[in-house]
């Protein structure tokens, strides 16, 4: 097989459940050219390089183009105004310094230490009323039933969004999330439904701003939204809109996949699964691990702003390059045995939550949740066992996980 | 197990370099006899926080202690200076009188402070060198008791450190260079001109271009006063000689080794040079005390008085002394410091020696966040980041990989990049005292 196609057959819903051959094979060659262009990089010390190079961009979203509504005066002036302010806020993920940096500031003000801290309890109480509420039936499916519902309510709770409004915006964040996803991208109808999702939770984002900003809350966007030292807001509001939707979007679309993939995981290495039952101080392990060996987020696309040579390969000026984390979490020049689950693993420096300036921001929350999450269903549920390996899969190749987890269980305690 | 007349390895320094040099060996094989020597009473501990957090009163100097690698099994020989090297008969001799065999030796015994001339007022209290834990702790003590001036003499990095928590702690302070800004033989004064600011906007009193002649006290031999070149004077109750750090090598003398006060001179093995240039396959030596040819920087004779070199070369002499000598590997390094001072964290890579030109490639000097590189004859050697040191691995690669200068060009936050004088003082003169 041409290995100018290795990334379209990563891309393949086929290879879904098992993309780890194929990244074993683009690891042959550390940078490797693909057929459209494009350089995947799947070697540990390759990406790890890249994620310290100021030469890669990630402002490679495309520019968002509205689609034509009919309304002659819409389309000529109100949409190209609208997809301009679109691409001049986009989240801060597909920003670079210094923008970047200025937002993820304030994002990390209000990530603090004790505001995470502080989510152990609440955290465990959701943990243990989802699983309650499955008390008395003989299966369950997992991101149904957990891995879904609880990050969202962590999330929105944080975020200060009603967790009565979160079955209209379901919808959109999913949609929204395709921007990390190479086909949806390229997609037209994809991409303008993606706009209209934005659009709608943009206008849902604003009023719920608006409200924060008369009656402010304990919450983020509370105090994302108020004002700084000269009484002036500290964000603009455009910025403010497209990072409340980022927050809310990754709060829902990448703690799920942990969850369920620590699951998965665990339910294929029982032994580990009785390990973590009997002694739970392993949870951190058993989670780097599981970020390590399953992570969330597959891979995520830059641009080459100049000629960067790495691992003896050129890439060109203008170059999309796809970073594919989960290859270099498999490369056995960094990783002994690196086809192994073993939470024993000793200096595990993976890119579970990607690398570089835009580490991911949620990384000590998702590991809290996970933590607790996976540590209540070792203990809680009794006899637990996969319906189906490999799990029917979502359609996204970067933030990839199981679509359902069905798990037969003998009862919960 | 290990038979007891078994000589075994040696390790001189209880420092940084000698904990990792000894964790080192063992994590290569070594199963044998390893002695470890150290002048001061404690266990090895860490000095970065000391001129940080620990004037801070945010951490106790007892609380610097280094973790160490559980398999280590080190016979510990501490509070004994080493005095004397035997090296015909393989035996170190110590303070209490004790002899100590070796079949090879690790010398990490690092620097000392160089202290205020005892001629010019050394001898009066309340005049304090910062290296070790005890200065620390005394230093601490004494910024409890509310000085009305600190004078601190010297704008290096422990000057500089020590100036920053002064001011925290709101005690006035008074910092004397004789050059036209602090850091200027490590950074330049261009970049040193963004300290000064750092200096003036956190209240410190700068005198820049000057010297402290003497020092002066009281009828209790307290220091109160200073006597500078300028003809003025500055009232100061307490003071910092911050003068940098002399090897410590004294006890070498007679030992046949090239060593004087700038190191004990290596190959690129770190085998220790005999008087004759030969090396000695026996000894060895790693960290601050260490002078070697760097391979990057085309074999000039430099010592590196860096965390990060510490441990590197510890690490790297503990292999090739356990290797054959047909298998000794050449160390190469690329040298790299941080300070944080004045609320910036200042990271830098390479040798700034001998650099004429400067570029910053991202962020501004005026905003204090910043990365700028060094060039010398069109090649990048190196770099400085405040505040902004996220990018400093690639262009610590670009300087290991010797690439023009500026070696980056095309990255996401890059204006416009213009080249300038990195503004070092003049070689100092061989007969230039330091100060005083």
């Amino acid at each position: 097989m041409a290995e100018d196609t290795l990334f379209a057959e990563v891309l393949d819903q086929a290879n879904r459940s098992d993309p780890y051959p194929i990244y074993a094979r683009l690891r042959a060659n550390p940078v490797s050219r693909q057929r459209d262009g494009s350089f995947v990089v799947s070697t540990h010390a390759a990406i790890r390089s890249l994620i310290f190079d100021p030469r890669l961009s990630s402002e490679d979203l495309p520019p968002s183009h509205r689609p034509r509504t009919g309304n002659p005066l819409k389309d000529w002036l109100l949409n190209p105004i609208k997809d301009r302010i679109a691409t001049a806020h986009r989240p801060l993920i597909f920003r670079d310094p210094p923008d970047h940096d200025t937002l993820r500031g304030f994002v990390m003000r209000e990530f603090s230490v004790p505001r995470v801290r502080a989510l152990h309890e609440p955290v465990g109480r959701e943990v243990d009323r989802l699983i309650d509420a499955c008390l008395g039936r003989d299966q369950v499916c997992l991101v149904e039933d957990l891995s879904y519902p609880l990050p969202v309510a962590v999330i929105c709770d944080l975020l200060g969004v009603p967790e009565t409004d979160e079955p209209q915006f379901q919808a959109w964040a999913t949609q929204l999330a395709t921007a990390l996803e190479p086909d949806a991208r390229h997609d037209e109808a994809s991409r303008h439904k993606t706009v209209a999702a934005f659009d709608a939770i943009s206008a849902y984002m604003r009023n719920l701003i608006r409200q924060k900003r008369r009656n402010p809350g304990a919450d983020m966007i509370s105090g994302l939204a108020a004002s700084g030292p000269q009484g002036k807001p500290v964000m603009s509001d455009f910025d403010l809109i497209s990072t409340a939707i980022l927050l809310l979007v990754a709060g829902h679309e990448t703690t799920v996949n942990l969850i369920t993939n620590g699951m998965l995981t665990l339910l294929r290495h029982p032994e580990e699964l009785e390990r973590l039952r009997a002694d739970p101080e392993r949870a951190p392990r058993v989670i780097e691990e599981v970020l390590r060996y399953e992570p969330p987020v597959h891979f995520r696309t830059r641009k080459a702003l100049g000629t960067i040579t790495v691992a003896g390969q050129t890439i060109p000026k203008g170059a999309p390059v796809i970073l594919l984390f989960a290859s270099g979490n498999r490369d056995p020049a960094r990783f002994a045995d690196p086809d192994r689950f073993d939470p024993d693993r000793e200096d595990n420096q993976h890119f579970g939550f990607g690398g570089g300036l835009h580490y991911c921001v949620g990384a000590p929350l998702a590991r809290i949740e996970a933590e607790i999450a996976l540590v209540a269903l070792c203990r809680r549920l009794v006899r637990p066992r996969l319906m189906a390996d490999p799990p029917p899969y979502r359609t996204g190749a970067s933030l990839r996980g199981p679509e359902r987890l069905g798990i037969h269980i003998d009862g919960i305690v | 197990m290990t038979p007891p007349d078994q000589a075994g390895i040696v390790v001189v320094g209880a420092s940084l370099a000698g904990l990792r040099g000894a964790e080192a060996l063992r994590r290569h094989g070594y199963d044998g006899r390893l002695t470890i020597v150290g002048d001061e009473a404690y266990l090895p501990y860490d000095r970065p926080p000391l001129s940080k957090h620990v004037l801070a009163g945010e951490l106790t100097a007892d609380a610097t202690t280094l973790p160490q690698s559980p398999s280590l099994r080190a016979e510990w020989r501490l509070g004994q200076a080493a005095v004397a090297l035997d090296r015909a008969a393989r035996n170190l001799h110590l303070a209490d009188g004790a002899v100590l065999p070796y079949d090879k030796l690790l010398i990490a015994t690092g620097a000392q402070a160089r202290p205020w001339p005892a001629g010019s007022g050394g001898t009066l209290s309340g005049v304090f060198t910062l290296r070790g834990r005890d200065d620390a702790a005394r230093l601490r003590v004494a910024l409890e008791r509310r000085p009305r001036r600190v004078l601190i003499v010297g704008g290096g990095l422990i000057g500089c450190e020590a100036a920053s928590c002064c001011r925290d702690l709101g005690v006035p302070v008074t910092l004397v260079d004789p050059n036209a800004t602090p850091l200027a033989r490590s950074l330049g004064t261009l970049i040193g001109g963004v300290i000064v600011e750092c200096l003036r906007a956190a209240g410190v009193d700068f005198r820049p271009g000057t010297q402290v002649l003497g020092l002066e006290g009281d009828a209790e031999g307290r220091v109160t006063r200073a006597r500078l070149r300028d003809g003025s004077t500055i009232e100061a109750d307490l003071v910092i000689a911050a003068l940098g750090a002399t090897r410590a090598t004294a006890w070498l003398a007679g030992a046949g080794l090239l060593a004087d006060s700038s190191g004990l001179t290596c190959d690129g093995a770190c085998r220790a040079l005999a008087s004759d240039g030969s090396a000695d396959s026996a000894v060895y030596a790693a960290g601050d005390v260490a002078r070697w040819p760097i391979p990057l920087y085309g074999g000039r004779l430099v010592s590196v008085e860096h965390w990060g070199n510490a441990v590197e070369q510890a690490a790297h002499a503990a292999r090739n002394m356990l290797a054959a000598a047909h298998d000794q590997r050449p160390y190469d390094h690329l040298p790299a410091f941080w300070s944080s001072q004045f609320g910036i964290n200042i990271k830098a890579v390479g040798l700034s020696e001998g650099a004429d030109s400067l570029a910053v490639v991202h962020g501004s000097r005026a905003s204090r966040r910043f990365l700028a590189v060094y060039g010398r004859q069109g090649r990048s050697i190196a770099a400085v980041s405040f505040d902004q040191a996220r990018w400093l691995p690639a262009y610590a690669d670009a300087i290991a990989a010797g690439c023009p200068f500026p070696p980056i060009l095309d990255a996401t936050d890059q204006i416009r990049i213009e080249t300038l004088a990195p503004g070092f003082p003049p070689p100092r003169r061989s007969d230039e005292a330091h100060h005083g």
